[in-house]
C-alpha cells in the first residue's frame, strides 16, 4: 500500500458542497447531462424495486410473475411457515438466523482482524508485504475464493489442510461444509478472509493519522499499550470504525456468491441466508412472488444502513 | 494487542525493561506473520494443486508436494483445451469475460462522468435531492431487481445477449461511480470554471478540456475498480446471460464444480486462470485499486 493511497483513504466519503453556479438560462441542459444516468438508474434500479414490491403480493413464475394476487400470503408463509426461512426448533439454522449470524460474526471478525493487522503492521518493516498478502483475497472473485476454501475444508485428510492437521492430532475428519452445525460458520470464515483487507486499509489510514503527541501523553501518564489502545486510539478512530462496520453489515446482508458456490444453501438448507433464499426461490423453484417477498424483507433490513449512510453524506456536505 | 508499543523512541534502561521490549516486539512479529500465513496458505494450496497431476492431487495433500517436486502444466492445458469439460471451455470463458468486462467498464464511467459533472457544477431544481437518491441506491441489494429486469430483457430480446449484461452492469455501477466522481469534480478549484466560462467556453469544452484531464486519477481508480468488480461477477452473468456459449470464467468454474467437484487438479487450474487478470491488475496498479476501493467504503 503506497502512502498516497493511505493518505487518501484517511477520510473516506466526505463530499464538498457543490458551488453555486449563476447561470439561469437554458435550464434543460443539466438534465441532458444527467439523463443517460438517470434513465438507466430508473430502469434497472428504481422501477425494479417498486415492481418487486408489487410482485411480492402475487403468486407467479419468472415468466409470469403476477399470475394471481395473493395479498400478504407470501410474507405470512415466509415468516410463520417456512422452516428454511425461520426455524422454531433447534438447531436454529435457517435463512434469517444465518443472516443474523453473518451480520454479527462476519462484521466483528472483519473489524477485529482488520484492526489487528492495521495496528501491528504499523510497527514492522515488512508492512507493505504483509498488507499485500492480506489484500489479495479481495482481488479474486468470490467464486475463486469459494474453490480455495472448498479445498481448505475438504474432509479427506489427504486433500484438506485443516483435516490433515486434525488428523495429525488424532481428531476428525470433519466435513466442514457437509455438517449443518459447521457449514454456516465455515462460509462466514471465508467471508472474513475475503473482506478483512478493506477494514485493514481504512483502519490503517486512520491509525496512522492519530496525532503522536496524544499517544505519547497517554504513555507518559502511565497507561500501558493495551489501555492506550482502548482508551485513546479506539475512541479517536470511532468514525472510520463505524464506517467499516456499516459497510460490512451491508456486505453480510448482500452476500450470496460464497453460499451459492460453496454449499448452494446445503446441507439440508443449513447455510441459506436471506440473500440466497431470494435466488433459490426465484430461479430454482420458479416462485417469483415468494422470492420477491424475501427480497423485500432483505430491502427492509437494508433501510437502517441506507439511513445511516445518507446521514454520513449529508453531514459531510454541511 | 497487548504487545503494541506506542513509544518506540523511549529505550527502557533496566535489563528487565529491555527483556520485556524484546518479548513484546517478538509477539508482534509472531502474530503478524501468523495472520499473513493464514491469508496466504489457502491460495498457495490451490496454486500448488493446480500444478500437480490428477493422481498426485487425489492421493496426497498439496503440502507434500512442497518437498517432493513433481509439477506439471498439463492441468492448464486440459482446462483450456479439453473437449470433455462443460462447454464452452475455459478458453472461451476467458474471451467472454473480456467481452463482458471491457464495455461494462467504459460505459458506466462515461455515463457517470456526465451526470457527476451536472451534479457538481450545474444548477437545477432538486439537484441535491436527486444526488442523495442516487447515493441511496448504493445500498439496494441486486436481488431486489432480478425478476423485473429479466422481464424487461425478455421483452426486448436482450436475455442471453452481451448488450443486456453490459447495460445491467452499467446501471448497477452508476451509483458508486456518480458518487465518487461528483465528489472529486466538486473538489476542483472553482476559479478554473469561472475563467473558462468568462472566456466563453461551452460546458462540453470545460468538461473535456478541464474536468477530464484533471480527474485522471479518479477516473483510473474507478476504471480499475469497476473492471475487477465486473470481471469477478458471477450472479449477473448467471441470471442475465443464460447462454452456455457466452458464460464468463466465474460461471465456468461454478459449472466445473457441479460436474467435477472432486477433480481438484482441474478446479484449481480453472480458478487460477480466472485470477490471473485481476492479480496482474492489482500488482501493476495497486495504488489506484486501493484508492478506488477505500473511496467506496460505502459501496456494498
Amino acid at each position: 500500500m503506497t502512502d498516497a493511497a493511505t493518505e487518501e483513504s484517511a477520510k473516506p466519503t466526505t463530499p464538498v458542497p457543490a458551488p453555486e453556479q449563476p447561470r439561469r438560462k437554458r435550464n434543460w441542459r443539466p438534465w441532458l447531462w444527467a439523463f443517460p444516468a438517470l434513465f438507466l438508474l430508473s430502469v434497472f434500479l428504481l422501477w425494479p424495486v417498486l415492481r418487486t414490491i408489487q410482485i411480492s403480493f402475487y403468486d407467479g413464475s419468472v415468466i409470469n410473475p403476477t399470475k394471481e394476487f395473493v395479498g400478504v400470503d407470501n410474507y405470512e408463509r415466509l415468516l410463520t411457515n417456512d422452516p428454511f426461512f425461520i426455524r422454531r426448533e433447534l438447531p436454529p439454522w435457517s435463512a434469517l438466523f444465518n443472516s443474523a449470524l453473518w451480520v454479527v460474526l462476519f462484521t466483528s471478525g472483519v473489524l477485529g482482524m482488520g484492526m489487528l493487522v492495521a495496528v501491528l503492521a504499523d510497527k514492522v518493516r515488512y508492512e507493505k508485504l504483509a498488507k499485500a498478502i492480506i489484500f489479495l483475497p479481495l482481488v479474486i472473485s468470490f467464486t475463486a475464493a469459494s474453490v480455495v476454501f472448498r479445498l481448505v475444508y475438504a474432509s479427506d485428510p489427504d486433500i484438506g489442510l485443516i483435516n490433515a492437521a486434525l488428523d495429525g492430532v488424532g481428531l476428525g475428519p470433519v466435513a466442514f461444509l457437509g455438517e449443518a452445525n459447521f457449514a454456516n460458520f465455515a462460509i462466514i470464515a471465508a467471508g472474513i478472509w475475503v473482506w478483512t483487507s478493506l477494514a485493514m486499509t481504512i483502519l490503517a489510514a486512520a491509525y496512522k493519522s492519530l496525532p503522536g503527541s496524544v499517544l505519547e501523553a497517554a504513555a507518559i501518564d502511565g497507561s500501558n499499550a493495551w489501555q492506550t489502545f482502548w482508551r485513546v486510539s479506539v475512541p479517536m478512530m470511532l468514525g472510520p470504525i463505524i464506517v467499516v462496520a456499516i459497510t460490512m453489515i451491508i456486505n453480510a446482508l448482500k452476500a450470496i456468491d460464497l453460499v451459492l458456490v460453496m454449499t448452494a444453501g446445503g446441507p439440508r438448507g443449513s447455510t441459506r441466508i436471506v440473500g440466497y433464499t431470494v435466488f433459490l426461490e426465484i430461479f430454482n423453484n420458479n416462485k417469483a412472488g415468494y422470492g420477491s417477498a424475501a427480497a423485500v424483507i432483505l430491502l427492509i433490513l437494508m433501510i437502517p444502513m441506507m439511513w445511516f449512510q445518507l446521514r454520513q453524506i449529508r453531514r459531510g456536505a454541511d | 494487542m497487548t504487545t503494541q508499543d506506542t513509544s518506540p523512541e523511549t529505550q527502557p534502561k533496566t535489563l528487565g525493561g529491555q527483556l520485556v521490549k524484546v518479548v513484546s516486539t517478538g509477539g508482534v512479529h509472531v502474530i503478524l506473520i501468523g495472520v499473513a500465513l493464514l491469508w496466504l496458505i489457502p491460495s498457495l494450496g490451490l496454486f500448488v494443486t493446480s500444478l500437480r497431476t490428477r493422481a498426485a492431487s487425489s492421493q496426497s495433500g498439496w503440502w507434500t508436494a512442497l518437498t517432493d517436486f513433481d509439477f506439471t502444466l498439463d492441468n492448464y492445458d486440459t482446462v483450456l483445451n479439453s473437449a470433455d469439460l462443460p462447454p464452452p471451455g475455459f478458453a472461451d470463458n476467458f474471451i467472454n469475460t473480456f467481452i463482458i468486462t471491457i464495455p461494462s467498464t467504459i460505459l458506466p464511467i462515461a455515463v457517470a462522468a456526465f451526470a457527476a459533472y451536472a451534479f457538481a457544477w450545474m444548477n437545477f431544481r432538486g439537484r441535491d435531492w436527486i444526488f442523495l437518491g442516487v447515493v441511496a441506491m448504493l445500498v439496494i441489494p441486486l436481488q431486489v431487481t432480478w425478476v423485473p429486469v429479466l422481464k424487461i430483457f425478455n421483452q426486448l430480446n436482450l436475455t442471453g445477449q452481451f448488450w443486456g449484461l453490459w447495460l445491467a452492469h452499467t446501471a448497477y455501477g452508476l451509483p458508486f461511480a456518480i458518487f465518487l466522481l461528483r465528489n472529486f469534480f466538486a473538489d476542483l478549484p472553482k476559479d478554473l470554471f469561472e475563467s473558462a466560462r468568462i472566456d466563453g467556453a461551452s460546458e462540453i469544452k470545460v468538461f473535456f478540456r478541464i474536468v477530464v484531464p484533471l480527474s485522471i486519477p479518479a477516473l483510473a481508480s474507478l476504471a480499475i475498480f469497476q473492471f475487477v468488480w465486473v470481471w469477478n461477477d458471477l450472479m449477473n452473468a448467471l441470471i442475465f446471460l443464460q447462454d452456455v456459449e457466452k458464460f464468463p470464467l466465474t460461471v465456468g468454474i461454478n459449472n466445473l464444480l457441479g460436474q467435477y467437484g472432486n477433480e481438484w487438479h482441474l478446479l484449481a487450474a480453472g480458478a487460477f486462470i480466472s485470477m490471473i487478470v485481476p492479480l496482474i491488475v492489482f500488482f501493476a496498479l495497486q495504488r489506484y485499486f486501493v484508492r478506488g476501493l477505500t473511496a467506496g467504503a460505502v459501496k456494498g
